[in-house]
């Protein structure tokens, strides 16, 4: 059957399973929306405020739903607007394909208007990024760019279109990929290396597991519960892989990092055999790597072997994924029992509560907190709720207080730490998953970054319950300038609009509140339907995360805060 | 850790913009590149690209790993000069007068085992294979006597002395897949 480019393009979507699309037309991409106007019972398409919108909402849905987010916008500031989200999907490994128009090929190359070599731009960033000349290429490369962006370590590809390969007509077949001789995605279960780990970890006396977000991205949370469960492993999370386990689940000891639990950055120096699970040893889970884990004996289970080394050596390399190297470790590891190396990191979950819980969830002075806000939310859903996160303090809080019963209920900027990223996540990870309720946390510096997504919000009437976590800084940064800088405030401080009038503006129902007598109530009232709403919570202005490890120190370098 | 010179070897797709995959690897990490030679292998469609960088073995390791990570890489790998017969290519354009005035020719085509690809009344183009070394001293030789009109090298070719060839075992492991 002969058809155009831009219908054969949106044919091949359709053929991988493509529902959901978010996306802002142009010059360059109009053909395709053209064609796209015929699609209104297959494809639903989200028209953003802003390309990087558009690439963050896909992202949100993707994550939270584990399929491939789409994006279509048109060439040059529309292509370099979605950079941000192109890079945050590259480092946090989300399956998203940008799919971006181009002057016709004729034009290539000239400066043509809206022309930018995207391809080029994008390729640092990309697992894979190509331009389409020819019609004839679609299918092909459309087949190839989803198989990329879903298949092993996920990751985001670009496809640049040239407008006249849009227009042309030609004889569309779609052939789906499933092999590419130079990409080898997940590498085949390697039985000597799950020998070797299965010794180390049988002879341990102090095994400790990290989870990262590979348990998630494999769909092996129930491998990791009965891995854990069998040998009696305590295990934490990283930022990415929260939620992989339960909150309850009794080896689940925290979170890792910077901004982590106590017991489970202690723990790391303390413990005799480590197992990385899907992780990639990131600089703000190790702190400083002189100091990290020398003790140990380190497995590390990854399905990319340019993760292995990294950062940290490893004597054993378990290459996989987690949905297989998992169970078959599982299967040779004897059962075993380490009561006393578990209750041991109780000692530290206790001084924390102590130092920094009792004061940031379970406040009874004072000036709202932020965690306390969380837990409240937390607990108003029964902690069900997908969390997304913008960047900073607020980011650190949502982490750390909120509870996670469900797997991909933390949707977050962790590798790039892209301000502005909830907002338009939390759209996409609302329209991924419409059954579950949706938190937005963010600060009052990150909400302005992509605020203009309340357009979205209110176009599609996206019931995302946005709680704007306000204490008239840019939070975090001024954390680092009280510790760090002398207190030397430089550029910080910000003077905010009014928030609720702003939702109001967009028919966006919402409240305010200062004091703790009314955060119950203002809970109830967010969380009474299914609409969009925005709680501005105005919590203490110089609020700190703690506990912290400070940039480049060890993980047991903990700060406690007073 | 000191740097040693290694030598990587890629083999990829016959694709567009690959070199530009390669090289932004070496930029990330403020590498630079002594010698590249790029040119279509032994086996049909499969480019492969020759590299050669100063550098420590833990970066080398780690930039390697990140090439073969692209998605139309089909290997890559490194190796010391010890793994490797290699060699370069160098021409050297002279001013015939001064070439003739030296004195002997034949000294020179001896000593080096120096071609000659053109002469005329204006010009002569001397070639010689060899180590870097090699072909650097020639040129500091010429350089210091009769003077060097244009003078280019041509990037490092290399191949193992391994019995094990990569690529092509690589190749038949895929074809189960196919």
């Amino acid at each position: 059957m002969k058809i155009t480019g831009a219908k054969a393009l949106i044919e091949s979507m359709i053929h991988e399973g493509v529902d959901t699309i978010f996306g802002y037309p142009g010059g360059a991409i109009m053909p395709t929306f053209d064609a796209l106007y015929d699609y209104d019972d297959k494809v639903n398409h989200i028209l953003t405020r802003h390309e990087q919108g558009a690439t963050h909402a896909a992202q949100g849905y993707a994550r939270v739903s584990g399929k491939v987010g789409v994006c279509l916008v048109t060439s040059g500031p529309a292509a370099t607007n979605a950079i941000t989200g192109i890079a945050d999907a590259m480092l946090d490994s989300t399956p998203l394909i940008v799919i971006t128009g181009q002057v016709g090929a004729a034009l290539l190359g000239t400066d043509a208007f809206q022309e930018i070599d995207v391809v080029g731009i994008s390729q640092p960033i990309t697992k894979w990024a190509y331009q389409i000349r020819r019609a004839e290429d679609i299918p092909w490369a459309v087949a190839r760019a989803f198989y990329i962006a879903r298949s092993g370590r996920p990751g985001p590809v670009v496809l640049d279109i040239a407008k006249n390969a849009q227009f042309q007509w030609f004889e569309y077949e779609y052939k789906p990929c499933t092999y590419i001789r130079s990409y080898i995605p997940v590498p085949e279960v390697n039985t000597t290396q799950i020998d070797e780990a299965v010794k180390l970890i049988n002879s341990a006396k102090k095994p400790y597991a990290l989870v990262g977000q590979g348990v998630v991205l494999s769909n092996a949370e129930a491998e990791l519960k009965e891995f854990l469960e069998k040998a009696d492993i305590p295990a934490a999370w990283t930022l990415l892989g929260a939620s992989a386990m339960s909150y309850d689940f009794r080896l689940n000891k925290g979170f890792l990092g910077m901004h982590g639990n106590v017991s489970p950055n202690m723990k790391t120096n303390e413990c005799d055999v480590l197992i990385a699970i899907g992780m990639r040893f990131d600089d703000r889970v190790t702190g400083d790597l002189n100091t990290y884990a020398k003790q140990a004996k380190i497995i590390h289970l990854d399905i990319d072997i340019a993760e292995i080394n990294k950062n940290v050596k490893v004597v054993a390399p378990v290459l996989g994924s987690a949905k297989d190297t998992l169970p078959a470790l599982t299967a040779k590891l004897n059962p075993a029992k380490h009561t006393e190396w578990i209750e041991s990191f109780k000692v530290f979950d206790d001084q924390e509560f102590e130092k920094v819980i009792q004061r940031e969830v379970y406040p009874t002075s004072g000036e709202l907190t932020m965690g306390e806000v969380i837990h409240k939310i937390s607990e108003a859903t029964d902690n069900k709720a997908v969390v997304v996160t913008d960047v900073g303090q607020n980011q650190m809080m949502a982490a750390r207080y909120s509870n996670y019963t469900q797997t991909r209920s933390l949707i977050t900027s962790g590798g790039l730490g892209t301000m502005g990223f909830g907002l338009p996540a939390a759209m996409g990870a609302k329209m991924g998953a419409p059954e579950r309720t949706v938190l937005m946390y963010s600060g009052d510096g990150g909400f302005q970054m992509t605020i203009q997504e309340l357009g979205t919000i209110m176009q599609e009437q996206i019931g995302v319950k946005m709680i704007i976590l306000n204490n008239h800084f840019l939070g975090m940064v001024r954390q680092w300038q009280e510790m760090f800088f002398e207190e030397r405030y430089s550029f910080t401080k910000m003077k905010n609009p009014d928030f609720i009038a702003i939702a109001k503006a967009y028919g966006i129902d919402g409240s305010e509140i200062s004091e703790r007598a009314d955060l119950d109530g203002a809970i109830a009232d967010m969380l009474k339907d299914d609409k969009p709403y925005l709680l501005v919570a105005n919590v203490e202005m110089k609020g700190m995360v703690y506990p912290m490890i400070p940039t480049g120190g060890s993980v047991t370098n903990i700060l406690l805060g007073e | 850790m000191e740097n040693t010179l290694y030598t990587i070897t890629v083999f990829s797709e016959n694709t567009v913009g690959l070199l530009g995959q390669i090289t932004i690897i070496f930029t990330r990490r403020a590498l630079n590149i002594e010698t590249l030679s790029v040119s279509p292998s032994a086996l049909k469609g499969i480019h492969k690209f020759t590299i050669t960088v100063f550098t420590t073995p833990d970066v080398v390791e780690k930039v390697v790993k990140q090439i073969d990570k692209r998605v139309d890489i089909l290997k890559a790998y490194y190796n010391t000069d010890d793994d490797l017969v290699h060699q370069e290519i160098a021409l050297y354009k002279i001013a015939t007068e001064k070439l003739l005035q030296q004195g002997s020719v034949e000294e020179l085509i001896r000593k080096y085992h120096v071609r000659i690809l053109e002469m005329n009344s204006d010009f002569v183009v001397l070639q010689k294979a060899g180590h870097y070394a090699e072909t650097q001293q020639m040129f500091e030789e010429l350089s210091d006597t009769v003077g060097v009109l244009q003078f280019i090298r041509s990037g490092r070719v290399a191949i193992t002395k391994s019995k094990v060839e990569r690529l092509s075992d690589m190749l038949d492991s895929l074809k189960k897949f196919e």
